[in-house]
């Protein structure tokens, strides 16, 4: 199962659906909706948090955030 | 299309302003009214309500309240929260929902919300000029059809766009359409939005649990029906890259740079906090001790004058003081928030932060205690999860501001000689620097302890938009400054005011008749004709004066408890007067020591240094220095910031757990040290 956190700087995907409860709402609300395309543009310096371009803008959010967002293979 | 029928026969129309963080509605809202503003509290809660108004070419008076950014109304925050709220309240006429044009997607979503509502709705389409400069064509008849509301295209910075909006807005409109799925109606979409909004905020788990599950999908749903708008709509040019944020992040965010950037940031910030603000501070104080100096000559001798220019005037002087640092400091945020800098420090500290109960949004508002707790403190506000803005607040007293500088370098220069070390290093200069790192170490310590010990049922997680970088606009930082610095006026300023009074009392006022005792006992020799030292009898007196008052006595009274840290009676009276503000400490020195000048720490100095205790040696040796010295780095000796905790937490709880926390810490340090050397 390929998710967010994996993909390298400048890699690409398309998301396939969320998991766990509570956060997957904040994720839809900022535009992270299956079938999205997802693009990671930044790693903090320490490795954690990183930045996604997602419709148009950017949002930063934790690896372990990321991890719920589930790619498509 | 129904037209609303605001109260236009009472020529004021009331009017809510929302719309995501970085919609750019508070540039738009502070553009709008300018400083006809006023800035209160939502009952209930410390979220700030402002009401600013404006007129219509006919004449009409909007009053337009600016709701917190809020990005559905699904709150997830305490601001978020309140911007849903009044909106379901009857007081609104007409909802203004602002978005970015260039980010129009995900900015519909609250807009759609808002819609479904069924209140009266105008939708702005605010930045267009970012929108024009990327290429990106909107279709607004369109858009205004599809959503059922009137739309207008604005730019705040050349008020594009501002006479359209004032005058549509008294014929706002109640959309036909609706956006969330009716097709098949279930147990909540039956009832309609309105009320499902409204029912989330009752206490009902087994609705909750409901609850849950319709938002997800109605926000699902209604990207799906925004999709479709959007493609309807919008036209995006082939490649839309926003190439200046790109570079700019490469540097500010690199692993190296980023950091050695942000320092550079904060050492400016400190600068003008530090050595800027002092201009202005000492012209505020000089003028008000001409004005007190003014004043106790003109008034007839007596209660009246010495409760008017040593209570009041005093008091209120070590309140205004305050302004040049807050006013800066809050232009600084301002800056460094609009331009979109602040959003990429809380990116590169989040991940150190994290670990200490914090999260990367604490950043500022904690190094910005190096200079004032006050302005700090609110400048937590933009950290949302309640439990991470808690444990911000409550340490950071512990960073050492700029109000112990001068109880610093007075007990530093007794303690040491200046001496070089290395040839090039004051050891003075080391020692003042250890006691920065002493208090950012118990910053960061208590932070860690904190989030062992707070409990909360919030998620802490850190999803936050990169704005692009954008210049900020001076106008609108003007407006908030200005604003920040009437909310602390008032606020923090009556509490400093009253406690300012309390103490005057204590220490010009003492039982029985001693104050007279002493006056008779004085009166005879300062009036003896031809007498040199007459300026030296008086302080002396008032140095006696002092110790007989009710301050004089409760600094004996607290001799016992504090001698195990070094200290006597008079310095108990100096940490009971300096609760007040840990600077009053020199001054208070100065009276009880009769020094010749009170504003001269040199003059302090000479007098304690000869100070010697029973046994003969100097009373300030190194180890009741730097007890002392720990004591002041530690102890909540500040009403100004207990007074803005209360106000931001609402908790009498947290503000004596944070009161006895850090007198706790300071004393047990304190003791430790003396007894160490």
């Amino acid at each position: 199962m390929k998710t967010l956190d994996k993909l390298k700087i400048g890699e690409s995907g398309v998301i396939k659906e969320l998991t766990k409860k509570g956060l997957s709402l904040k994720l839809i609300e900022m535009g992270c909706l299956p079938g999205e395309k997802i693009t990671l543009t930044k790693i903090a310096p320490l490795g954690d948090p990183i930045a996604i371009e997602i419709s148009g803008y950017e949002l930063s959010l934790r690896k372990d955030e990321a991890s719920s967002v589930v790619l498509e293979d | 299309m129904e037209t609303a029928s605001p109260q236009i026969k009472n020529k004021s129309i009331s009017v809510a302003l929302l719309g995501n963080p970085n919609s750019g509605k508070t540039t738009l809202f502070n553009s709008l009214t300018g400083l006809n503003q006023k800035t209160g509290n939502y009952p209930g809660v410390t979220v700030d309500k402002h009401v600013g108004t404006t007129k219509t070419t006919n004449g009409i008076k909007l009053s337009i309240t600016d709701l917190p950014g809020t990005y559905s109304l699904y709150p997830k925050s305490l601001d978020e929260e309140v911007a849903c709220k009044v909106l379901l309240g009857n007081d609104i006429d007409v909802s203004v929902v602002v978005t970015d044009s260039s980010n129009l997607k995900r900015h519909l979503l609250l807009a759609t919300q808002v819609i479904d509502l069924k209140i009266p709705v105008i939708v702005v389409l605010n930045m267009i000029d970012e929108a024009d400069a990327l290429g990106l064509k909107i279709n607004k008849e369109e858009l205004s059809r599809l959503l059922g509301v009137k739309i207008v295209a604005v730019n705040s910075r050349t008020k594009e766009g501002f006479e359209e909006l004032k005058s549509i807005i008294t014929g706002a409109t109640i959309s036909e359409n609706t956006f969330y799925d009716v097709s098949k109606p279930n147990e909540l979409s039956a009832t309609g939005f309105k009320n499902i909004i409204e029912k989330q905020f009752e206490k009902n788990e087994e609705y909750k649990t409901k609850l849950d599950l319709f938002e997800e999908k109605d926000t699902v749903y209604r990207f799906n029906v925004i999709n479709y708008i959007f493609a309807k709509t919008v036209t995006l040019p082939q490649n839309a890259t926003r190439t200046f944020s790109d570079k700019a992040d490469k540097v500010i965010t690199h692993p190296i740079f980023g950091y050695g950037i942000l320092l550079l940031v904060l050492f400016v910030v400190f600068q003008f906090i530090f050595f800027i603000a002092e201009f202005p501070m000492a012209w505020i104080e000089n003028s008000f001790a001409f004005f007190m100096e003014k004043t106790s000559a003109i008034l007839p001798a007596g209660q009246l004058n010495d409760l008017l220019v040593n209570g009041v005037l005093a008091g209120l002087s070590g309140i205004v003081v305050f302004i040049p640092q807050i006013a800066l400091l809050f232009l600084f945020i301002g800056l460094l928030e609009d331009s979109g800098y602040m959003a990429r420090v809380s990116f590169i500290m989040d991940k150190i932060f994290r670990r200490f109960g914090l999260n990367g949004k604490s950043v500022i508002p904690i190094v910005s205690g190096v200079a004032c707790a006050v302005p700090s403190i609110l400048g937590a506000r933009t950290i949302s999860n309640y439990k991470e803005r808690l444990i911000t607040i409550l340490v950071i007293p512990l960073m050492s501001c700029s109000a112990r500088l001068p109880v610093y370098t007075l007990l530093i220069s007794l303690m040491v000689p200046d001496e070089m070390i290395f040839g090039i290093f004051n050891l003075k200069g080391i020692i003042l620097l250890g006691m920065y790192l002493l208090g950012f170490v118990a910053t960061l310590a208590t932070a860690f302890v904190l989030k062992l010990i707070v409990k909360t049922k919030e998620k802490s997680y850190f999803i936050m938009e990169l704005p692009v970088y954008r210049m900020p606009q001076w106008k609108s930082i003007g407006v908030i400054v200005v604003g920040k610095v009437k909310v602390f006026l008032w606020e923090a300023g009556k509490v400093i005011m009253a406690i300012s009074i309390v103490l005057w009392f204590l220490s010009s006022h003492g039982p029985e008749n001693d104050f007279e005792k002493i006056e008779q006992k004085f009166s005879q020799q300062i009036n003896t004709p031809n007498n040199n030292s007459k300026q030296e009898l008086i302080k002396q007196m008032q140095a006696q004066k002092l110790e007989a008052s009710y301050a004089g006595r409760l600094g004996k009274k607290i001799e016992p408890a504090i001698k195990p840290l070094g200290f006597d009676w008079k310095i108990g009276i100096a940490l009971i007067t300096s609760f007040a503000a840990r600077e009053v400490f020199v001054g208070t020195m100065a009276t009880i020591y009769s020094a010749n000048d009170s504003e001269n720490i040199t003059s302090v100095r000479e007098k304690l240094i000869l100070e010697k205790d029973e046994t003969g040696k100097p009373k300030y040796n190194a180890a009741v220095c730097l007890s002392l010295l720990v004591f002041y780095a530690f102890a909540m000796q500040c009403m100004s910031t207990m007074a803005v905790v209360l106000r931001e937490t609402k908790s009498w709880n947290w503000t004596l757990i944070q009161f006895f926390y850090m007198t706790g810490l300071a004393y047990l340090s304190s003791y430790l040290v003396y007894n160490l050397f």
